[in-house]
């Protein structure tokens, strides 16, 4: 009988029954044994393997901090002998998805131990992460819980005892991109032909490769009311706090930072910096009402124009993004924004 | 969300659909070529025009 496997179990502040969006800013902790879906992670473990420890971080604070959460992660799953880590499933939580691929890869990586998460297929975490870490997609429904933990564990477990895997739609993984070669049935003009015909009369075919796809927007509805309506302010131009403490990258951006202007009714230059690789930022140094419109916004507020100022500005840095982080970034943004109760969002872009 | 911007086709290009212009590459909701008060009220118009057009549907 092989050795039981040790796993590790990752969730976020919600799964870890630590607390809702308010727990979002916990910093990352652990528990003893199996906690939340653990138990049913547990359950489809069997006997082969045990649920030791579940780790947990809270999404904004993973958002905010990767680096310092991953190094007490990693701390925590080394102290732990792990030898399989399970991240999430995200389903399509963002921050959380990306916080589970992230963990995921720093623990393959620097600790040599096998790991797999599991996420929606159009979490940005996913776009961000299949390549590197297998990823089971667990679609977007809290629901199928207990088919995803499945897949996880099946997936887990042939990773750990090196057993062979199937393709992506045999084990539930998103595609890595890895190509390996196979001997076919028939030659490829034969299959060409073969899907040609059947594109012309109409019957199913699979294309052997697959079309890219582009991810389809929904523009948002109509604001009816803005009077009554909070409006947020965020920028991709750089805006930060006098100094860059946070020490927020001038282009390339990976992350986002929260500039709190609560009560705050102009922007003194003295105050803030613009931080950004991509254009002259002088003049929004000079005045940083030239990026980002507080004062206007403020003034309209007070005159019952729009209902309420958003209480911080979220900025980033958009010069050279990669889009993958560019599109994390504005989903994360978005979301707090959206569980923050925002009805309306002003985008201000050099 | 509405965005402020220069490259409007680039935004439209990535479904930023209420894309509209601004006051510059290095002065997105500025002017610096105006006086303080002038450039003031250029930004309350672009704020007004923004929360307006927040205001429309966008066809896709």
């Amino acid at each position: 009988m092989a050795e039981k496997i040790r796993v590790v179990h990752y969730l976020n502040q919600f799964f870890a029954q630590i607390g809702g969006e308010e727990k979002a800013d916990i910093g990352p902790g652990f528990k003893e044994g199996p906690t939340g879906p653990g138990r049913a992670l547990q359950q489809a473990l069997m006997e082969h393997g045990e649920v030791i420890a579940t780790l947990f971080c809270g999404d904004n604070y993973f958002a905010e901090h990767a680096e310092e959460a991953t190094e007490e992660l990693l701390r925590q799953m080394a102290r732990c002998k792990a030898h399989l880590l399970i991240a999430g499933p995200a389903f399509e939580s963002g921050r959380y998805g990306v916080a589970c691929g992230a963990i995921c890869q720093a623990a393959q990586e620097r600790l040599g131990i096998h790991a797999l998460a599991g996420m929606d297929e159009e979490n940005a975490g996913a776009a961000l992460y299949c390549k590197n870490v297998y990823i089971i997609n667990s679609g977007d429904s809290v629901v199928r819980m207990l088919p995803a933990l499945q897949r996880m564990v099946t997936l887990g477990i042939k990773l750990v005892r090196g057993a062979p895997l199937g393709r992506p739609e045999e084990e539930g993984y998103i595609p890595r991109g890895i190509k390996r070669n196979a001997f076919a049935a028939k030659p490829p003009a034969e299959r060409a032909v073969d899907m040609l015909l059947a594109k012309i009369r109409g019957a199913p075919f699979k294309s052997e490769i697959a079309a890219p796809q582009f991810h389809h927007i929904k523009p948002a509805a109509a604001l009816r009311d803005l009077s009554s309506a909070v409006i947020a302010l965020v920028t991709d131009g750089g805006l930060v706090t006098e100094g860059n403490p946070e020490r927020m990258e001038p282009g390339r951006p990976t992350r986002f930072t929260t500039i709190p202007v609560e009560g705050i009714d102009r922007l003194d230059p003295k105050q803030f910096d613009v931080v950004h690789s991509g254009y002259d930022t002088a003049f929004a140094n000079q005045d940083p009402h030239r990026l980002v419109p507080l004062d206007v916004m403020r003034e309209l507020e007070q005159q019952g124009i729009i209902g309420k100022l958003h209480e911080s500005i979220h900025a980033t840095g958009g010069a050279h993004a990669a889009v993958e982080n560019a599109t994390r970034i504005g989903q994360s943004i978005a979301e707090r924004l959206k569980s923050a109760g925002v009805n309306g969002v002003i985008l201000t872009s050099t | 969300m509405v965005q402020i911007c220069t490259m409007i086709p680039v935004a439209k290009e990535v479904g930023s659909l209420r894309a509209m212009g601004s006051g510059g590459i290095v002065s997105p909701t500025g002017n610096p070529e105006l006086t303080p008060e002038k450039e003031k009220q250029f930004r309350r118009e672009l704020v007004l025009r923004a929360l307006q057009i927040l205001k429309e549907d966008v066809r896709e």
